[in-house]
């Protein structure tokens, strides 16, 4: 049967390739790509715990709202780092992390 | 009910089975084959033309004198001899193309469409005991079946959420062909969709204010006791059964505006004129879908005609009573939970297609009316326009609901 | 959630996530997170938190893959062809998960907490009915329907309103700091 470990290791795989991406990738788009995999896979381990921790008799929704705020604000997040992106793009021509290296002593 | 995913067991999934065979197979593709009829003949009467009025069985192909035309209206056999016609053609794939890409657009368009269908309610409910009496038994016979493919808490927002997914099939199909008119059309119809989504998703949250419910089944019950949204009338709608009391027609303001921007939004949405800019023929060809031909054209014409269906149905779920007969309660058709004899189940469903079908009407009235807009204008439309007046809708109706404590 | 739909739901969402990391040309990219996050929303289903899967695939699905896939299209970005990826890394980073791994399974295999299914834990309707201050929701409570739209809003503007402000000003900040930031330069 499926328990609250499977829910728990499964989020943490996904949480595991984001981080490998985020540290093996050095296209900055994939890069942002997988860290929001990462957030969305701490959501499920919030959502996971959620379900499991019952209070009255119903799942704990402080955890759901605090999903919801992480989406929220990853939204935000994206719409911001994308313009920051293009910006890059502008000036770089390129979206290489090694191509930011101005401040490189 | 508690959990929609705790009860699946074999006959939940027969039942859902024939659901959706009867809903999408039966009811919405053809729909879609015909409304391309409707369409053509109605664009026809509107331009003092004749249309496709030629159409039937070729009988005289096989030594008949005539040919057979059914119901004796010509014309009626076209939607198949458009199919054959696509099925026929030849499929070309450029050489220029993203090949994996430019397969997959098509069905993406295709999918979500058919499946935000899932959560409208189609009818009250089919009692099936009649059929115990000519000797069909089984338990499942006993309960009536509920006439919704899966009856989730978060209707709306499940239909939006699976709807936004269509605009990858676009995306795709323009970014894929490699072709300039084909990538216009794409950035064009993308964010037109995104921009329009918004003005959509804040125009049904008065409405949602004033149902308390996410739920459509719920929505259209409510509707079917206490008058439509935009039509109160009976029950708890009509002052004259309430008490004098006029709250619900004073909320028919924000309604209406909500109704007016759903309804533009929703034609945004599908890439219909007056908002057909990705697929603008005098600047773009035909916009995204330049380099498709044959059944993979053919699959992103369905996907608009099925997209403009289940619009369609939801504006009629949630402004226009979805199944409800008007005027139920004083006729005594109204839907009663478990008690709903069968023919009134089967008069809910042909009551709800004759809603959709006017609306699709109205949807081909507007676009062979109304010219194209500019997509400059189109943008600030939904952002300067609805976006604001979406927002100040759900503040007076929170006011309205505020006042005369509905 | 039957243990099949799960699994088949985790590895999609697994697979795809790999996917992201694997793939050299952005879209491929792109198109798997979307899948991937798909697969993720079904699993939030099927912990009865039909709202937040719903939202996963609005917001995330709809609006910010399009967002992304809509950036590498206008930037015409292609696949880094012919660059090789930087070996110290890739070995870091997979170093890196395999640890991570490790010591998550290390920890969740004493973790005797854990071992509850959702079947151990079933929602009680009837004690939630009683404590429940709202009609609308005590009424579907009372029905046994989770109304979990509902009680996510109830939370929200009951525990939290604050915070649902601050969340607003921090969206409106960061339009306002797109428009700034796209806006080319003009002299």
């Amino acid at each position: 049967m499926i328990t609250l470990n499977h829910y728990l290791f499964v989020s943490g795989i996904l949480f595991a390739i984001g981080l490998t991406g985020v540290v093996a990738r050095r296209n900055i788009l994939t890069i942002y790509m997988c860290l929001e995999m990462m957030l969305s896979a701490a959501n499920l381990t919030l959502v996971a715990f959620s379900r499991f921790h019952l209070t009255d008799g119903l799942p704990d929704y402080n955890a759901q709202a605090l999903v919801f705020f992480t989406i929220t604000v990853a939204a935000a997040e994206v719409a911001v780092g994308l313009a920051i992106i293009v910006a890059l793009y502008r000036t770089k021509h390129s979206v290489d992390v090694g191509a930011v290296d101005n401040l490189k002593g | 009910m508690g959990s929609f995913l705790d009860s699946i067991n074999l006959a939940f999934l027969i039942a859902s089975a024939v659901k959706i065979v009867f809903f999408a197979f039966m009811v919405i593709l053809p729909m879609v084959a015909y409304s391309v009829y409707l369409e053509r003949r109605i664009s026809a009467i509107i331009q003092d033309r004749v249309g496709p009025n030629r159409t039937g069985i070729p009988l005289t192909l096989l030594g008949f004198k005539k040919d057979s035309h059914i119901f004796g209206i010509g014309g009626l056999v076209q939607p198949l001899a458009d199919g054959l016609k696509f099925l026929l053609k030849e499929d070309f794939t450029p050489a220029h193309v993203n090949k994996f890409y430019y397969w997959l657009a098509p069905a993406i368009v295709m999918v979500p469409a058919l499946l935000t269908a899932a959560v409208i309610p189609f009818g009250s409910e089919l009692d099936l005991s009649w059929l115990t009496k000519i000797g069909v038994d089984g338990a499942w016979l006993h309960k009536p079946i509920k006439l919704v493919i899966a009856d989730l808490n978060v209707g709306p927002l499940f239909t939006f959420a699976i709807a936004s997914l269509g605009v990858y099939g676009i995306v795709l199909a323009g970014w894929s062909s490699n072709s300039k008119y084909s990538f216009l059309g794409g950035v064009r119809s993308s964010s037109q969709m995104i921009s329009y989504e918004i003005a959509l998703g804040l125009s049904i949250v008065p409405v949602l204010m004033i149902f308390g419910d996410l739920n459509l089944s719920k929505i259209t019950e409510y509707q079917d006791a206490n008058g439509w949204l935009l039509f109160p009338a009976w029950g708890k709608g009509a002052p004259w059964e309430n008490g004098w009391h006029f709250g619900r027609w004073a909320l028919l303001v924000p309604v209406f505006i909500s109704f007016i921007i759903f309804t533009v939004s929703m034609f945004a949405e599908t890439n219909r004129a007056p908002f057909d800019l990705p697929e603008c023929e005098t600047e773009l060809v035909a916009g995204y879908h330049t380099e498709y031909s044959s059944m993979k054209f053919a699959l992103f014409f369905m996907g608009e005609y099925a997209a403009m269906i289940i619009g369609s149905g939801l504006a009629v779920t949630l402004f226009l009573g979805g199944w409800s007969i008007p005027f139920a309660p004083w006729l005594g058709l109204d839907y009663k939970a478990g008690a709903t004899p069968a023919w009134l189940g089967l008069a809910h469903i042909a009551c709800f297609l004759a809603k959709v079908v006017c609306f699709i009407v109205f949807f081909i009235w507007v676009r062979w009316t109304l010219p194209r807009f500019r997509y400059d204008l189109l943008m600030k439309l939904g952002w300067l326009v609805f976006f604001e007046l979406a927002l100040a809708n759900v503040i007076l109706t929170a006011a309205l609901l505020m006042y005369f404590k509905i | 959630m039957p243990a099949p739909l799960f699994y088949f739901f985790s590895l999609l969402m697994l697979i795809f996530g790999a996917l992201v990391v694997i793939c050299r040309n952005p879209v491929a990219s792109a198109l798997s997170l979307v899948v991937s996050f798909v697969g993720l929303a079904a699993l939030f289903i099927s912990l009865d938190a039909y709202f937040i899967g719903t939202i996963q695939i609005l917001v995330y699905a709809g609006a910010v893959m399009v967002l992304f896939l809509f950036i590498i299209m206008l930037l015409d970005i292609r696949a880094e062809a012919g660059r090789k990826p930087n070996m110290l890394a890739v070995v870091g980073g997979i170093a890196l998960a395999v640890i991570f791994l490790v010591q998550l399974g290390s920890v969740l295999s004493k973790n005797e907490m854990g071992n509850k299914t959702v079947a151990d834990v079933p929602i009680n309707y009837q004690t939630a009915a009683q404590v429940q201050k709202l009609d609308t929701i005590k009424a579907d409570l009372q029905n046994s329907t989770l109304p979990d739209a509902k009680l996510v809003g109830q939370t929200l503007f009951n525990r939290y309103p604050f915070q649902i402000q601050l969340i607003g000003c921090l969206l409106l900040v960061g339009t306002v700091g797109v428009v700034l930031l796209s806006k080319r330069e003009v002299n």
